[in-house]
């Protein structure tokens, strides 16, 4: 670039001198002026939102009153004590817990049943990526008319001879089975993001295992899942980081995170508490957790993700 | 006799995969074969009700205020795109394609803002749209999502692929960095330009939290938002047709333009989801 520009300059002679000021000048012009709003925005939009969240977690506030008095620690007390919110954070390691593997399995075998397939690939994964681009709500309606005590699972288990079950209406099934919808609408994503790590794999490799007379098992064991390692911690931590977010299915599916606050997440108690108590002092505070949560997620798995790619 | 193994295996690998096509599928058929029953057939499992009525979707459309919460999403989803796609470009384009001073730490601070809960961000968003006197509002909506460090981070990607060669020639014949980036970075980078567009109306149209929040009268909802409230009140009432046809309204206009651009789509999402 530098080497072109004092080409040019040099045959323009005379002018070389004016003529670098002005174009450095215009260059700088156009790379700091294209910046200006867009920092400007994710500086009021994004960083101070932020450092505002910390700020009011140490203060007690409901929103109305124009004093915000230091309350140090206590919000962060408070919350600990509070079972509910316990029972939250629980609740939403469970989904962490259970959607993960969940998905990162579904969405695996997929992949590979898709790989090794000859032909319609291209129909099964359109398919199969249906269910992500639809919305969360109106997927949410669905699973829960499906759902019902009379609904269409159900009616299918007593046809099959079976006991008709609560699901969403039982303290003990319903987080799995708005797990289970979560995982149904993301397989399609997670199959894509495989595929696109198995497309990387050298074939040479498989060749080679296959010629040295290593069956199936032992090629997926021994090539395709330690080759797929990054790609595997990678889709982890997204995953992860989705789960731990999860909202919109709660108030579609269960309303009030219930029963018996057995589906009631961290980022629904955050939305009750400013929201609906306008405790804004403690849902900060519940934010900042969510927040420190979402980030040692992410600083264990780029750890893990740096080990793992070395060998 | 190995041929015949193979070709068991090759058949039942297509047998479960059209059984992963039955879960993936049966859901949304049975939203859309609900939608058109008639109330004294709720109940019926066959996935072909007869007789068929659009009863539902009049409802939906006459009672409710399904066609304003579509255009309001749809306008919505539209103006959001319109900005992402101008602001996003431009600073992909001068993050891929320049080097200057405080480079990396800009793209840096842009990148480590998609690492901060949405859920962080509501609050003050929410206070800062009751000062601006933004509650409630189109302008408001739209506040949060003008610019994303997610289509930064895509159209940069899309931009280090320009050859630099080709914008160095035309500093040469005297064009400015405007009419460079303008009318030949743009130009051919159209192909981004779409997948960025589509991903960003896709993300806009099923946008819950924020508008769940800032919107509160009913003629102003997005279309999840007005989903939800709607069927809450509905469901009590054995409403499950008019649920059904609301789901499928907020559902197909995205399986079809999904299934037209899905190309644009799966490369976007491949590009972005690896890097």
């Amino acid at each position: 670039m530098i080497a072109r520009t004092a080409r040019t300059n040099a045959a323009a002679g005379w002018k070389t001198i004016p003529l670098r000021i002005s174009y450095r000048t215009q260059r700088y012009l156009f790379i700091y002026l294209t910046l200006a709003v867009p920092l400007l925005y994710f500086f009021v939009t994004r960083l101070l939102p932020i450092i505002y969240s910390f700020y009011i977690s140490f203060r007690e506030w409901n929103i109305l009153s124009p004093s915000k008095p230091y309350v140090g620690f206590a919000n962060y007390s408070g919350l600990f004590t509070d079972e509910i919110f316990r029972k939250s954070i629980v609740n939403t390691f469970l989904f962490v817990a259970v959607g993960i593997p969940g998905q990162l399995a579904a969405g695996l075998a997929a992949a590979l049943l898709l790989q090794s397939i000859p032909r319609f690939r291209g129909f099964f994964r359109t398919v199969y990526f249906i269910p992500y681009i639809t919305s969360i709500v109106a997927v949410s309606w669905v699973f829960r008319w499906l759902l019902m005590p009379n609904g269409w699972v159900n009616s299918a288990l007593l046809n099959l001879g079976l006991d008709a079950q609560l699901f969403l209406l039982s303290p003990r099934q319903a987080l799995y089975v708005i797990a289970l919808s979560m995982i149904w609408q993301s397989v399609g994503f997670q199959m894509l993001v495989f595929v696109t790590g198995l497309e990387g794999i050298p074939a040479m490799y498989y060749e080679a295992a296959r010629i040295d007379g290593a069956n199936a098992w032992r090629r997926f064991q021994h090539i395709t899942l330690p080759l797929l390692n990054p790609v595997i911690l990678f889709s982890a931590v997204i995953a992860g980081i989705s789960y731990l977010q999860t909202f919109t299915q709660i108030v579609s599916m269960t309303g009030e995170g219930g029963p018996l606050n057995s589906t009631r997440t961290l980022v629904y108690h955050i939305y009750k508490l400013a929201f609906k108590n306008f405790e804004m002092g403690s849902a900060s505070a519940a934010t900042v957790i969510l927040f420190i949560i979402i980030f040692a997620f992410t600083l264990v798995q780029i750890k893990a993700l740096e080990r793992k790619v070395e060998y | 006799m190995i041929a015949s193994r193979k070709d068991t295996f090759a058949v039942a690998r297509y047998l479960l995969l059209i059984a992963g096509v039955a879960i993936t599928l049966f859901p949304l058929l049975w939203m859309a074969a609900t939608s058109f029953k008639l109330p004294q057939n709720l109940y019926d499992l066959s996935l072909f009700p007869s007789p068929a009525s659009w009863g539902s979707y009049s409802y939906i459309f006459d009672k409710a205020p399904f066609g304003t919460w579509i255009s309001n999403t749809a306008i919505a989803a539209v103006a959001t795109t319109a900005s992402v796609l101008v602001f996003d470009t431009a600073v992909g384009y001068v993050l891929a394609q320049f080097s200057f001073p405080g480079r990396k730490l800009i793209f840096l601070f842009i990148i480590s803002t998609l690492m901060v809960p949405t859920e962080m961000l509501i609050i003050p968003w929410y206070l800062l749209a009751t000062k601006l006197a933004l509650t409630d509002t189109f302008a408001g909506l739209l506040l949060p999502g003008l610019l994303t460090a997610f289509g930064i981070f895509l159209m940069r990607q899309f931009m280090e692929s320009l050859p630099s060669e080709l914008l160095d020639a035309a500093r040469v014949d005297g064009l400015n960095e405007w009419s460079i980036f303008a009318r030949i970075a743009l130009p051919l980078m159209k192909p981004a330009l779409a997948t960025l567009a589509i991903l960003s109306f896709i993300s806009n149209w099923n946008q819950f939290i924020w508008p769940f929040i800032v919107l509160q009268t009913e003629n102003r909802y997005t279309l999840p938002v007005g989903m939800v409230y709607f069927s809450s009140e509905l469901k009590d009432n054995n409403g499950w047709i008019q649920i059904m046809a609301g789901a499928t309204v907020s559902v197909i206009p995205l399986i079809a333009i999904f299934t037209i651009f899905q190309k644009k789509i799966i490369q976007g999402i491949a590009l972005s989801g690896m890097k």
